[in-house]
This record gives C-alpha cells, sequence and structure tokens, in this order.
C-alpha cells in the first residue's frame, strides 16, 4: 500500500514539475553524501525562490568522478553545475574549464568564506568553484571506552599516544577494535589519509625537483607505523574500509577512536543513526612533534564548467546553495549540528553554532592545515592530502593499491614502498617532468 | 537451393547487421589506434603530439601488465570451471524427476536477472562485509574467525560472485541438453547394469559436448571485458586489476588517454587470441 | 519421461533440488528481506531473518529521493528498443545465413562475436567524443544504438541457430507455391522460428536491461536507466544496507518478474544451436 500511494506521490510530482516550465532547468551532478542528499530534498526552495528546476544527477562518489572527469575533459556540456574537490579546481580552472565565481552578489558576501577554503578553491586569486562544505580531520574517541583504558586525550595527541590508547581501548572479543583508520586504495581513500599522517612524520611526496620519495626513512617510518597499529588495534579486512565502511563500524560502537573527515562529527552524534552518539569526544588530529598535524583539508564545492547555456541559473543556485541563508534552513529543518561545516566563518560566529559540541575542534583542525605549506621540508606543489598536479590522482591510486595490499598482509611494507617508488617514478617520466 | 538470386538477395539481407557491426568495430578502433599513438594528456592541454609507439612499449613496461593479463584469465577461467562443473551437476539434479521443478528452476535462475552492480554490492556488504556481513555472523556461530573475503582471498571472492551470476545461463543451457538426450538410450544401459559414473561419462557427458561450448564461448565474451564487478569490489587491489579496469586506470584516473589507448589494442590482442583459440575448439564441435 | 522412480528417490531428489535452488536465490531473498527493515536491524547481530518490524519505509525514501518512474521508463525504453531493432535488423542476416550459407558464414559469425570482446573502457573516449558530435549524449536514441550493436551479434547467432534447425524442404515447398522471398519469411519462417525469437527477445532485454558501463558512462538525468539509479545508493555516508536493498529489489523486481513469467519461453529457446 505504501509503495502504491509513494508511486502515486511521485507521478504527482513530475507532473507538477512538468507544469511550472518558463524558466530555466539546470542539471547538477552531485556526490550521494548525506548533506547533498538533504541538498536535493531543500530544492523546492530554490525552485519557489528563482523558478528555475533542477535534475539532479546523484552519484556515488568514484561513480561521479569518472563522469564528471569525462565530461569536462570532452566538453559533453551534460551538466550546468559540478560537485568537485581541492583537487580538481584549480586544475580544471587552469584549463579554462570552469567559469570564474568572481561577480557573485554582495549578499552573498564572498569575503565570509573561510579563507583556507577560498584559496583552495582559486586559480591565480579568482575563485572558480563555491564550498558547499569544507573539512578538515580530526580524531573521533569513545570517551567512555577512553575512560574504562584509565587514559585521558590531550586536545593535541601525538601518535605514540594513539597507539598506546588504541591498543588499550581494544577489545577484540567484544567486537571492539580500539582504532578504525581508513585502508581502502585510492587517492581519496587510505592515500589522503596516509599522505596527511606522513606529513606528520616529516614524509613528503616529492621533493623540490619532483623527485618522488618513498623510498625515503619517513615514508618507511609512516607506513609501517600505520600497519603495525591497524594490525594491533584495527578491525579485521581493515584494508576495505574506506570513510563510509569506518563511520558506519564507529556508529555501531565497533571502534575506539577514528581519525577522519570532520563532517563525520555530525553523523556519529547523531542519535538516529548512531549508537554512541553521547560518548563521543574530539581531539586534533596527532603529530610525531615534528610541527605539523595529520589531518587534511578539502572542500566539497560546486562548480560550473565553461561554456553551459544556463550559466545564470547555475550561479543563482551556487550563490543558493552556499549562501549564509541555506545554511539557517537546513538549521531550521534539521537543527544546528546538521548544517553544511567548514564554508563560513559567520557559521563559527554564530552563537547557536558554537553549543554545537565539536564545532571549534573542526574550525580549529580547518585553521591548523595549511596546503601551501604542507610538509616538514619543501615540497614544489600544493595540497595536504594531495599534490594539485594532473597526474596525482591516477599515481596515488596505484599506490594506495600496494599500500593497500601491504595492510592485507600481501606484501611487506618495504616492498610496497619499493613498488611505490618506480611507479611514481615511471608515471612522472611519463608525464615529462 | 542456393540459387544466384537467392544468393545476392542473401546478401543484401546481411548487409545490414554486417555494416552496422563493421561500423562499431571500425570507428572506435581507428580513433583508438589514432589516440594510441599520441601523447593526449586531456588535463594538460589534450593532443601533445605524435610520440610512435612510446605509449605501447610504456603500457606493456609497467608492472601492472602481466598480472593484469593473468588476472583476466584467471577471472575467465576460474568461472569458466567453476560455472560448467556446477552447472553440469545441476542440470543432471534438475532433470531428475521432483516436486514442484518448476518452482526450483525459477529459484535456480534467478540470478541471472539481477544487475552485476547489484549482485557485486550486495555480496560485497551484506554477505562478505568481514563485520556486518553474512558470512561473518555464520563463521561466528561456528567459532571461527570471520574471513575478510574481499581482502584475504580477493580473487576467489570476485570468481566467486560472478559464477553466482553466470551459474545460472550455464545450467540453463546444459539443462536443455540434458533433457534432449533420449532416454531410452539411458534407460537401455541402465538395465545393461553400467554403472552411474560410466553412463555419465560415456553417454550423458559427451551428448553435452556442444552445449559445453556454447556455454564456454558465451561466457567468455562477457567475462573477457568484465568491469563492474572489480569497480564495485577491490577497485582493482590485491591482484584484482584485469585489463579492463588496468585500461579504465590510464584513461580515466591517471587522465593519460594514449597511454590508455595503446592499452585497448593490446586487450583487442588478447580479445582476439583468445577467439581464435575458442574457435579451434568451437569450430570442431558446433559445425552445424 | 517414462522412467518409473521409487517415490524415495524422487523425495531425496526433491530435498537435494530445493536445497540448492534456495542456497543460489538465498542472495536475492535475503535482499528482499532486508529492503523491509529498519537500518539498524539490517546491522542486527545476530542477523534478524523474518522476526522484525516490517517496514516501507526505506521504499518511501527512495522514491522521495529520486524519481523512480523515470529511471524505470528509460530502462525498459532501452532494453526493450535496443532489442526489437535488434532482431528487425538480425533476422534478415540470420535467415541468408541459414538458408543460403557460404564457406564464410561461420568466419562472419564468429568475427560478429569477437567484436563483443572490445573492452568498453578502452573506447569510451572515442566514443563519447562520437556522441558529442552526434548530439546523442544522455539521450535514449544514443543508448538503444549502442545496445543493439553490443547485443546484435548474440541475436544473429540465436537466431541463425533456430532458423537452422527448420528443415529446407518447407521453404522449397513455400516457393513452389510462388510465396515471394518477403512472404517466405513472413509467413513461413517466421511463425515456426516463434519461440526461438521470443527466447531470442528474453534474453536480450535481459542483457541489455543489466548493461552498466555505457548506460551509466552516456548519460546524465534525462536518460538515466536503473543501473544509474542503483550508483546513488551504492555507497553512501553512514548506514545504507536497508536502502540499498531497497534500492537493489526495485532495480531487479521487474525483470525477476519478468524473467519468471516468461522462463518457460526462455529456457526452451536457449539452446544456441547446442540441441539437435
Amino acid at each position: 500500500m505504501a509503495i502504491k500511494s509513494a508511486l502515486r506521490a511521485a507521478t504527482a510530482l513530475c507532473l507538477i514539475s512538468a507544469v511550472s516550465v518558463q524558466a530555466d532547468t539546470i542539471t547538477i551532478a552531485t556526490v550521494n553524501n548525506g548533506d547533498m542528499i538533504r541538498m536535493q530534498g531543500l530544492t523546492d526552495d530554490f525552485t519557489s525562490k528563482t523558478g528555475h528546476t533542477v535534475e539532479w544527477v546523484t552519484l556515488e562518489e568514484n561513480v561521479l568522478r569518472q563522469r564528471v572527469t569525462t565530461d569536462i575533459t570532452t566538453k559533453g556540456g551534460q551538466f550546468d553545475i559540478m560537485t568537485i574537490g581541492m583537487y580538481e579546481t584549480p586544475i580544471w580552472a587552469a584549463n579554462g574549464w570552469l567559469v570564474a565565481l568572481d561577480d557573485l552578489s554582495a549578499d552573498y558576501d564572498a569575503g565570509d568564506i573561510l579563507p583556507a577554503m577560498a584559496g583552495g578553491l582559486s586559480y591565480d586569486g579568482t575563485m572558480f568553484a563555491a564550498p558547499f562544505y569544507g573539512e578538515s580531520s580530526m580524531i573521533m574517541y569513545r570517551t567512555d571506552l577512553m575512560e574504562a583504558a584509565g587514559l585521558e586525550m590531550p586536545t593535541a595527541p601525538t601518535w605514540d599516544f594513539i597507539k598506546d590508547a588504541a591498543v588499550a581501548m581494544t577489545d577484540k572479543d567484544a567486537g571492539v577494535y580500539g582504532i578504525c583508520l581508513r585502508g581502502k586504495a585510492g587517492w581519496g581513500e587510505n592515500m589522503a589519509f596516509l599522505t596527511a599522517t606522513s606529513n606528520a612524520f616529516g614524509a613528503r611526496w616529492f621533493d623540490e625537483n619532483w623527485t618522488p620519495q618513498f623510498d625515503s626513512d619517513a615514508w618507511s617510518e609512516t607506513l609501517n607505523f600505520y600497519i603495525d597499529l591497524m594490525n594491533e588495534a584495527g578491525p579485521p579486512g581493515a584494508s576495505n574500509n574506506g570513510f563510509n565502511e569506518n563511520l558506519s563500524l564507529f556508529q555501531q560502537g565497533k571502534c575506539g577512536m577514528w581519525i577522519d573527515a570532520t563532517v563525520a562529527a555530525s553523523f556519529v552524534t547523531n542519535p538516529n543513526d548512531s549508537t554512541v552518539f553521547d560518548k563521543v569526544g574530539f581531539a586534533l588530529a596527532p603529530n610525531t612533534g615534528k610541527g605539523k598535524n595529520s589531518n587534511w583539508l578539502w572542500a566539497w564545492a560546486l562548480g560550473i564548467p565553461a561554456g553551459t547555456d544556463n550559466e545564470g541559473a547555475a550561479k543563482e543556485f551556487i550563490e543558493w546553495a552556499t549562501s549564509k541563508d541555506y545554511i539557517e534552513l537546513v538549521a531550521a529543518n534539521e537543527g544546528w549540528a546538521n548544517v553544511p561545516p567548514g564554508a563560513r566563518q559567520s557559521l563559527y560566529d554564530n552563537p547557536e553554532y558554537q553549543k554545537v559540541p565539536f564545532a571549534q575542534m573542526t574550525l580549529d583542525s580547518i585553521l591548523s592545515a595549511d596546503p601551501n605549506n604542507p610538509t616538514v621540508d619543501p615540497v614544489p606543489y600544493v595540497g595536504v592530502q594531495f599534490a594539485a598536479i594532473p597526474e596525482f590522482a591516477g599515481i596515488a591510486s596505484e599506490v594506495g593499491q600496494e599500500f593497500s595490499a601491504a595492510l592485507a598482509g600481501q606484501q611487506t611494507a618495504a616492498e610496497a614502498l619499493e613498488k611505490a617508488q618506480a611507479l611514481t617514478v615511471d608515471a612522472m617520466e611519463a608525464a615529462g617532468y | 537451393m542456393a540459387t544466384q538470386h537467392s544468393r545476392s538477395a542473401a546478401r543484401i539481407m546481411m548487409a545490414p547487421a554486417v555494416i552496422l557491426l563493421l561500423g562499431w568495430m571500425l570507428v572506435p578502433l581507428m580513433m583508438t589506434l589514432y589516440f594510441s599513438f599520441k601523447k593526449y594528456l586531456p588535463l594538460r592541454g589534450g593532443d601533445l603530439g605524435w610520440v610512435g609507439f612510446e605509449n605501447y612499449a610504456r603500457f606493456v613496461s609497467s608492472s601492472s601488465f602481466w598480472p593484469a593479463v593473468s588476472a583476466t584469465l584467471m577471472i575467465v577461467v576460474g568461472v569458466l570451471l567453476i560455472t560448467s562443473i556446477l552447472g553440469v551437476l545441476l542440470a543432471i539434479l534438475l532433470d531428475q524427476p521432483m516436486w514442484g521443478q518448476g518452482i526450483v528452476r525459477i529459484l535456480v535462475i534467478a540470478p541471472f536477472f539481477v544487475m552485476p552492480t547489484v549482485s557485486a554490492l550486495v555480496w560485497k556488504n551484506m554477505f562478505m562485509d568481514p563485520v556486518n556481513g553474512l558470512l561473518a555472523h555464520l563463521w561466528k556461530f561456528f567459532g571461527a574467525d570471520p574471513v575478510a573475503w574481499l581482502t584475504e582471498v580477493p580473487m576467489g571472492s570476485i570468481i566467486m560472485i560472478v559464477s553466482w551470476q553466470w551459474l545460472p545461463f550455464a545450467t540453463l543451457i546444459l539443462l536443455t541438453a540434458i533433457q534432449s538426450l533420449d532416454s531410452e538410450q539411458l534407460e537401455a544401459s541402465e538395465m545393461d547394469g553400467a554403472p552411474v559414473l560410466a553412463r555419465f561419462w560415456y553417454i550423458v557427458l559427451p551428448h553435452l559436448s556442444r552445449a559445453l561450448t556454447v556455454v564456454i564461448l558465451i561466457q567468455t565474451i562477457f567475462l573477457l571485458s568484465i568491469f563492474a564487478e572489480i569497480f564495485v569490489t577491490t577497485q582493482g587491489a590485491f591482484g584484482t586489476k584485469t585489463l579492463s579496469y588496468l585500461i579504465f586506470q590510464r584513461v580515466l584516473e591517471s587522465q593519460n588517454v594514449g597511454l590508455g589507448s595503446a592499452g585497448g589494442v593490446y586487450a583487442i590482442i588478447l580479445a582476439n587470441i583468445v577467439a581464435l583459440f575458442l574457435m579451434r575448439i568451437v569450430g570442431k564441435n558446433l559445425d552445424t | 519421461m517414462a522412467r518409473a522412480v521409487t517415490t524415495k528417490r524422487k523425495s531425496i531428489n526433491t530435498a537435494l533440488a530445493w536445497a540448492v535452488g534456495l542456497l543460489i536465490f538465498f542472495p536475492i531473498l535475503w535482499t528482499v528481506l532486508t529492503s523491509f527493515k529498519t537500518e539498524a536491524q539490517a546491522i542486527a547481530d545476530p542477523p534478524i531473518f523474518l522476526g522484525f518490524d516490517w517496514t516501507f519505509e526505506n521504499y518511501s525514501t527512495v522514491m522521495e529521493r529520486s524519481n523512480y518512474m523515470r529511471f524505470l521508463w528509460n530502462s525498459v525504453i532501452i532494453a526493450g528498443g535496443s532489442t526489437i531493432l535488434g532482431v528487425i535488423i538480425a533476422v534478415p542476416a540470420a535467415w541468408s545465413m541459414a538458408f543460403v550459407p557460404s564457406k564464410r558464414t561461420k568466419d562472419i559469425l564468429m568475427w560478429m562475436l569477437s567484436t563483443k570482446m572490445l573492452p568498453a573502457v578502452g573506447v569510451l573516449y572515442p566514443i563519447y567524443l562520437l556522441f558529442i558530435r552526434l548530439g546523442w549524449l544522455d539521450s535514449r536514441v544514443g543508448l538503444v544504438i549502442v545496445l543493439m550493436l553490443i547485443n546484435l551479434p548474440i541475436i544473429v547467432w540465436m537466431l541463425y541457430t533456430y532458423f537452422k534447425e527448420i528443415p529446407g524442404e518447407i521453404l522449397e515447398a513455400a516457393r513452389m507455391d510462388g510465396a515471394s522471398l518477403k512472404e517466405e519469411i513472413l509467413y513461413v519462417l517466421t511463425p515456426m522460428a516463434v519461440p526461438g525469437i521470443a527466447s531470442t527477445l528474453l534474453l536480450n532485454v535481459i542483457l541489455a536491461w543489466n548493461e552498466a558501463f555505457w548506460t551509466l558512462n552516456l548519460t546524465a538525468a534525462k536518460a538515466a536507466p536503473l543501473t544509474a539509479f542503483i550508483a546513488s545508493y551504492s555507497s553512501p555516508e553512514g548506514l545504507f544496507y536497508a536502502k540499498l536493498s531497497a534500492a537493489s529489489t526495485m532495480a531487479i523486481a521487474p525483470i525477476l518478474i519478468l524473467g519468471w513469467f516468461s522462463q518457460k519461453q526462455l529456457v526452451r529457446g536457449l539452446t544456441f544451436g547446442a540441441v539437435k
């Protein structure tokens, strides 16, 4: 019965949207993350304000990347707005594939966007994609398990502390693992985490002459530490766990600590989805005392492909979706804890939002990541958990597979690093460095 | 009966199919060949000029190349073995008199209707997940440590998932073949007191050889370019990177269209080697 | 089937066959069951088989989020359209191969099949560029044509094997009676080949319905079929087993039901000439 009425409702909806024409219809490609699905649910507000209608193409992250990259590089023109990140934006903008977002209205208050976000989404000083939400990474931990282990989380812990705590919290018989970290291969999965982590250990991807550095001691230390830690205190099958898998483990109360995107804070503290919502504490991503923390910087942003026929309507949408008003709209509907975080300073100045337990730690984490100066030793690239060059995604995906295989115990860390070095050298050579 | 008239009519009637397929083969092939001799990097300005055989050399010399070829062949051979053997057994079983044969047949063929993406997602998340998967619960129930299927036995898991999808197909074809087996012949041998195994070996199996050929041929065609199952489950990690997936990485992840196109040409060569090999067996077994 | 069988043996057969059948079907059954659970029940430890509170909330969530009817309609058009178009083109080709065979017939057949072995990923870039040129991106026409081309070899081959089994004398007789080629195909051949054509149609609808590379990569919003619908539920943030199950059920149900209803036709014709 419920299906039938839902079917009828859906048909009715189609009819309505078909009638209200006159204005433009824009096609938006986006990721199936919670915040985007929420945005999709609020489309009616945009339509009622502007008259434009929206066609959503919501895809899983890997499929989305594949779709939008194919379309932008071939100038296919299938989308009026694409959801992209800090990695793609400067590279695509340099090719002239994105519409500059330098003429947004005064109401929009582009100056309110956090400088770290605006900077990462700019090319040559002009912003080419507007941040829908921004994130860094931080430690989320179970306050009850930490207490049971007789430990206290410092605000800026070291990796050694994390290791001790993880081992102490692990109780494999009870299905509790001290630490959950990304192990699934992919440049946006394990490599985002490991690259950020390696920064704290003093490693880097390339030296100033673009020579790959996987043969360095710092990388060896990073990878060995990570694998040992996961073997001792990680969940089974960790080498196939990405953000989503770990989130679900944490929500089920199976992880003592989880170091991942700051946006996860609102999911793990949400009483509807999380069994441990009232037992979560937050801390800065760990360091090794070398001056860098293991946290990254990322934004999911909305960009407009150059050449679209609906540039005007697309800009209106971006102004709507990344505005202060949108944040208030979500707050009114879903509560302050669920607004898209990390994009605007005004959100963090809002006394209502300051009451949210993870607000300050999110901001501190974002502010402590510096894409222009990500590593202990100097590097020629920009980006904390990536190097903003076109070759990076391909190389890092392959390197990620080697590291993932090492975590799964199919090869040693040394073998993985050796292969990583060889394939990176080869790919950089092919690219003409 | 093949008069001159009907010959030319035949040619005309075949033309649309042949021309369409020729176009479908040649146009992409030509474009692939064209790109494969170019340094073509969409993110670095696109066409950067001719490079001769450089892409070809680089694609083969990559440490991923031979493992990818062997992974491709392993999946094909693994799935073929499992589906043929289980398919024969299942077909024999389904051919036996029983109650509710129609319903059992419906149950058995169901996986064939499931989209590869859906079946990979369901297996990966709801069965093979080492924490929440049903298999993990089963293992725990028997006091064993849950297996992290996709990382500990990645190739086996993928072969299993794909076999589950193709087993119904094999079973159906083999079942139709078995049903056409002359039952009098079988009964005669039964009366002669031939043991079950001998009957199977000397009567049933030879009768099934043509059907098996068909199963092998059709499945090979589909399995050689398998992609969705790997994309969803391991993304090519842990030695499950097939040639298709390697090409995908080169073209889409590395955005090196030239290099990926060279890989495409290698894949076509591999497919043709396999096709030639197949034609040998098929030619023997399928001369209609 | 005149073999006398003891009840005991029949019982053993039945038990064994049902066990195997249920085992093979179990993943689908489990998916359908999970689609009626809440997300929390979907990952309950130990797993719950039937004793959960049945809920339709996953289905209504999915219906709210995605325009399921449009995805479904696109799937129907694309799978149906490509199959029908394919059969129309394949019937004459298969006829001439079966009744006017030449030395090269088998080579042509094999060559046709070999075009299916090209890895789709390898030609995505060229095909995408071509589709832009033709204005076929995100259009059902484009997908109907691509899927028709992909399945054409299988269609030709299947039809060829059915036509092959039709005795030539009947055609001779028809020709004696003065039937033209067209009449011969329409009134003599086609009716005899109906079971074969039916199972060809069915098999190719299934193959086209489940094709997940081109349908995903050549569409955006307008022409996207159910394969793209699934991609928006595949690994979202948070718990998703129940919603994924609901979406999966919705994606496979139409074709599964079609398959079950027509399994007799499908099975009868699915011989590929393997049965003499």
